[in-house]
């Protein structure tokens, strides 16, 4: 589908979520609970068919989390992004899409550890780079290095 | 002592245990930290353990300017380092909307292929090396070796090049470069042969790789696998083909796509690639345009504010840069998905019920460059 088709469907089918253009994407903007019903179907629907999740990442706005998703079709080769805000500073959480995307479990071990954002139902959640005795998480925009560094 | 949660519990069942393999095991070309649990020689649970060599490329670019956070992407993927700068600068051209000269996208071009070629002439002597076949490794260095030094005549260096920059290249080709590059293909496409001949058709590198480490294409894809290492597995993934950049679009050239998926397979395409490189490498270097080498730049970019992705294709996989502006001169976000980081989630499942003996040959042909996952 081409980018107006895309996002056409996505009008039809999701008409609570938000949308965007960036340069390069389309851009999905999903409320939290929605999120993993809206990538389900994504990935299953045979007209959209994204079997490929080629990034997964988080920006730290300082008042909100995103968790940005990039999304592709090995079939159709359309691209989507799907971003979800996360405003909980304190306890950012979110589910995991181990479930659909294999791919998402080492990205979300990196989100985990340099942002700080657990996710729910993991199959193995930890400190993939840093390790557990590593005190914040560095990719936080008020993250300081003054913190012990632990060897 | 207490044992850290984040380890592989160690349960009382008799004939199951855990090892590690690394930080420091030759095998793993870096230092990669595999919790391994076996169970004899079976292998159960892989359980990889990154960051030995985490910089923080990504924390200090946020604080770094366009310009200089490339001079850190020479040192993700230091093999392909050419990938890791064109990547940075097409983002940074894409953001600007400046037009690069046909020159510089010439010289790109065959910088690039030469370094795939570099790269996977070391891919394919340290494969053998780890089978331990010790010659492959002497003849495959023997061609890298001229790549470098002609590398080093035009860029300064032979490693971190930091050739490739918004606008074009750095300088123009050494007066050498030309009459040196075609002598090199004339004599590697004799050379290459020789590679068949010392592992393509030695049957002892023949049976620890054929039938090892099957990687299914349903699960490549879902694991986000790129590269060699997915086209091995039937996926046509190549981004010089998908999204042609800096003019692939106008060259001839095929993208190697098999479909068995296991660790031989992953070897022939890499061996085929090669062939490709050169294909490219002919088509160019008679017909490099004259003219500027560099479009003006200002010293200082800001880039619009928004979001912006730029992928190419390294000699490991996708190489995808996204960058988040907020039209200041430093990045507010940037984040590399590298191609190694994804092929690496690939290694637990195509390790699985293996032995313990082919993980070896497995991690050979996955081709894993360790400062490329930690980042």
């Amino acid at each position: 589908m081409s980018k107006e088709e895309l996002k056409a469907y996505l009008e039809v089918n999701f008409p609570t979520c938000k949308f965007e253009d960036t340069i390069d994407f389309p851009v999905v903007i999903v409320e939290q609970g929605q999120l993993l019903s809206l990538l389900k179907s994504l990935r299953e629907a045979p007209s959209t068919d994204f079997d490929l999740l080629f990034c997964q990442t988080a920006v730290d706005y300082k008042t909100r989390f995103e968790v940005i998703y990039h999304l592709s079709s090995t079939t159709f080769r359309h691209d989507l992004v799907v971003k979800v805000l996360l405003d909980d500073r304190e306890h950012p959480e979110l589910e995991s899409i181990f479930s659909i995307w294999k791919a998402a479990e080492l990205f979300e071990n990196e989100i985990f550890d340099l942002f700080g954002i657990r996710f729910l139902n993991h199959p193995n959640l930890r400190r993939i780079i840093l390790g557990d005795e590593w005190q914040g998480y560095p990719l936080r925009k008020d993250y300081t290095d003054a913190n012990i560094l632990i060897p | 002592m207490e044992i850290p949660k984040q380890l592989i519990p160690l349960e009382d069942t008799p004939g199951e245990f855990v090892i590690n393999v690394g930080p420091q095991h030759p095998s793993t070309h870096g230092v990669l930290h595999l919790r391994i649990k076996l169970d004899g020689e079976k292998i159960l649970e892989i359980e990889p353990h990154l960051g030995y060599i985490h910089r923080g490329i990504e924390k200090i670019s946020e604080s770094l300017g366009y310009r200089q956070s490339i001079y850190l992407t020479s040192r993700m993927d230091y093999l392909s380092a050419h990938m890791n700068n064109q990547a940075c600068s097409l983002l940074v051209e894409k953001g600007l909307q400046i037009e690069v000269p046909d020159r510089a996208k010439a010289i790109r071009i065959l910088m690039v292929e030469l370094q795939r070629l570099a790269s996977h002439q070391l891919w394919w002597g340290s494969a053998g090396l780890d089978m331990g076949a010790v010659s492959p490794f002497f003849f495959a260095f023997r061609e890298r070796e001229q790549i470098l030094e002609i590398f080093e005549e035009t860029c300064g260096t032979r490693l971190t090049m930091n050739y490739i920059t918004p606008g074009g290249v750095m300088n123009d080709l050494h007066p050498d470069f030309v009459k040196k590059v075609k002598a090199l293909i004339k004599q590697f496409k004799v050379n290459i042969h020789e590679y068949d001949k010392l592992l393509t058709g030695n049957i002892i590198f023949q049976k620890r790789t054929q039938n090892v480490g099957f990687l299914p294409r349903d699960l490549a894809i879902s694991l986000g696998a790129s590269g060699p290492v997915a086209r091995a597995s039937g996926i046509s993934c190549d981004i010089r083909k998908l999204h042609p950049y800096d003019g692939y679009e106008k060259l001839d050239f095929s993208e190697i796509v098999m479909d068995k998926g296991d660790s031989f397979t992953r070897y022939l395409v890499r061996i085929e690639e090669m062939k490709q490189s050169m294909h490219i490498i002919d088509q160019l270097i008679d017909n490099i345009p004259e003219g500027d080498y560099r479009a003006r730049v200002k010293g200082i970019i800001r880039l619009p504010e928004g979001e912006y992705y730029q992928r190419v294709e390294t000699a490991r996989g996708e190489l995808g840069v996204f960058v988040v502006s907020d039209g200041n001169k430093t990045p507010y976000r940037i984040k590399y998905r590298t191609p190694n980081f994804s092929n690496l989630g690939a290694l637990q499942y195509i390790a699985k019920d293996s032995k313990i003996g082919d993980l070896v040959a497995i991690m050979a042909t996955l081709d894993l460059i360790i400062p490329d996952i930690d980042r």
